[in-house]
């Protein structure tokens, strides 16, 4: 039997919601419409909130002072490299792990995942050293490395969970029709798993993107990401709210957009398949 | 039917990623406990040789370490608690039926998303400056004196700006949870007359027990290690030096590796501990 639902009790809860949902993203908002603000608007006592002069010089101050292109193609790069490379390594794992099961598959699984426990500031030092010796220290390659290692053992599993539910007759089925290893990979299996491969690659590169304590300590000025850029606001000289906003927005609205793309994804992923 | 032609294929397969993953642990890791029993600064003389526990003891005896471990209990605790509670209501009102539930579930989710330098700044400058903060004017406005508040409620700051980011993620999981409760029981209740909070009480929240205890382990795993936040905004001063920052100075800052890494080792043990709980849980779900 539904549940009759009052129409008052449905605007209720609609207006609570509403209410909320907006009071939590307001940070958002507000740093979005001070980026479009002019330095002396930004702080006008008191604050405006719409009716304002819209302007854009923000964003282009933004990108000519601090080659702000410099930054982003360097998040790019890492955030991309590292979950590709994260990707290659772990679908063939993945993939032996979910369609040959060992006796040791259970463990490793869980092993791979304490390596995600490993606290970074306990490791910052060898690292450090490591990156000194190899020549990486503020190279787009050392944080590439990184940031794979860190997010691989979530690769493996937002992997592994997807190929679990690939059900195992579709193989067979595709065997007795004559169908070697190689059509097996090309036409049977790669075409469903793909799915699957997207949302963990979506989900791993707003990770490496927002990454804030190896890009912090391993970058000076050649291979800093977007996530350093912000940080040398913390720092700032005279008015720079509409600049720190505009330069905010710019950082976290690819991602943003990403994320409501991925959200389906997250919950799993996040928690190793615990709640699904 | 797998042959033992394709298990060695499938170890093979494995090898790249447990060989990377075994190395990312093994050689950091005992780098670290080597230097945790060494008198070993970087700056002033390099290694100076074996000290046995003396790092160790140092450690927890200086007058830092126990306002560290306070201010990362405070943390820790007073996001969880804030997390937990806001997620378990706003989760159950996001189940209930409404217009625009999509839309709201998204404005929601979204400070999750945002980097957490740019969260840090924003909410430093924008929301917690005591001149020009939109904290400052809403304060002026009931006529009260501005709050400085990352010097004077510098803890509670920082709980504020990390409650922000981390509510997405507990309602969200929290929602999922809720979503797979048999809504016929509730129904059931509720002709029973059983008031919303009782219902509440005696079927949601036990139903959510599981999902809870997954929220708290994850989020203190991850809350441990906030960093970010901090260095953007107090730089570990007014009492917001946690255990994670206090390390990272006595590493990096003051380059004393030996204390830095012995400080390590006590983190990788915590974390450790905690990691097992989660993992119980986990491996329980593998089973299924």
């Amino acid at each position: 039997m539904a549940r009759s639902v009052t129409t008052q009790r449905k605007i209720i809860n609609t207006a609570i919601a509403w209410a909320l949902g907006l009071l939590i993203f307001f940070p958002i908002l507000w740093t979005i419409l001070t980026s479009f603000k002019t330095e002396a608007t930004a702080i006008a006592d008191p604050p405006v909130f719409l009716a304002f002069d819209w302007t854009l010089e923000n964003y282009t101050t933004v990108m000519e002072r601090s080659n702000y292109t410099r930054f982003l193609w360097n998040s790019v790069i890492i955030a991309g490299g590292s979950t590709l490379l994260g990707i290659l390594i772990a679908v063939p794992a993945a993939w032996s792990m979910a369609f040959v099961p060992g006796k040791w598959t259970r463990d490793i699984l869980l092993w791979m995942l304490s390596t995600k426990m490993l606290p970074a500031v306990g490791v910052l030092y060898p690292i450090y050293l490591i990156f000194i010796k190899l020549g990486l220290l503020d190279s787009r390659t050392g944080l590439v490395i990184v940031l794979m290692l860190m997010n691989l053992p979530i690769i493996v599993w937002m992997l592994y969970t997807y190929f679990k539910e690939i059900p195992g007759e579709i193989l067979e089925a595709a065997r007795m029709d004559g169908a070697g290893l190689k059509e097996e990979i090309l036409y049977v299996l790669t075409p469903m798993a793909i799915p699957g491969i997207a949302s963990t690659l979506l989900l791993n590169f707003i990770l490496a993107w927002n990454e804030a304590f190896w890009t912090l300590n391993l970058t000076a000025a050649k291979a800093a990401p977007l996530t350093a850029f912000i940080a040398s606001y913390s720092s700032p000289e005279g008015l720079f709210y509409a600049k720190l906003s505009a330069a905010s927005t710019m950082a976290i609205a690819p991602i943003l957009i990403l994320g409501w793309f991925s959200q389906k994804q997250l919950v799993s992923g996040l928690t190793f398949g615990a709640v699904k | 039917m797998a042959t033992r032609h394709s298990r060695s294929a499938a170890r093979l397969m494995m090898a790249p990623a447990v060989v990377l993953l075994l190395g990312w642990m093994l050689v950091p890791l005992s780098m670290t406990l080597l230097f945790s029993f060494k008198k070993y600064l970087p700056l002033r003389g390099g290694d100076l040789g074996w000290v046995g526990f003396d790092n160790y003891i140092r450690f927890v005896s200086s007058s830092a370490f126990w306002p560290s471990v306070w201010a990362t209990l405070i943390v820790v605790g007073g996001v969880l608690i804030i997390t937990v509670v806001f997620g378990v209501l706003l989760a159950v009102l996001l189940n209930q039926p409404m217009w625009g539930q999509g839309i709201v579930r998204l404005l929601v989710i979204a400070p999750f998303f945002v980097m957490p330098t740019v969260s840090a700044l924003v909410w430093k400058n924008m929301f917690m400056d005591p001149v020009n903060g939109l904290f400052a004017h809403l304060w002026k406005f009931f006529s009260a004196a501005p709050v400085e508040w990352l010097s004077q409620a510098s803890l509670q700051s920082i709980v504020m700006i990390v409650s922000w980011q981390w509510l997405p993620f507990a309602t969200l999981i929290l929602l999922t949870a809720i979503q797979s409760l048999d809504s016929e029981q509730l129904e059931a209740a509720e002709m029973d007359g059983a008031p919303p909070v009782k219902r509440f009480a005696y079927i949601t929240l036990p139903h959510l027990g599981r999902a809870i205890t997954v929220v708290v382990l994850i989020q203190t795993i991850f809350l441990l290690g906030i960093f970010a936040e901090i260095f953007v905004t107090t730089q570990g001063s007014f009492g917001t030096r946690t255990l994670t920052y206090l390390i990272y100075q006595r590493v990096l800052e003051s380059q004393n590796v030996g204390l830095g890494s012995a400080g390590g080792v006590y983190a990788i043990i915590l974390a450790n501990i905690l990691a097992i709980f989660l993992m119980r849980i986990v491996g329980k779900n593998l089973d299924r």
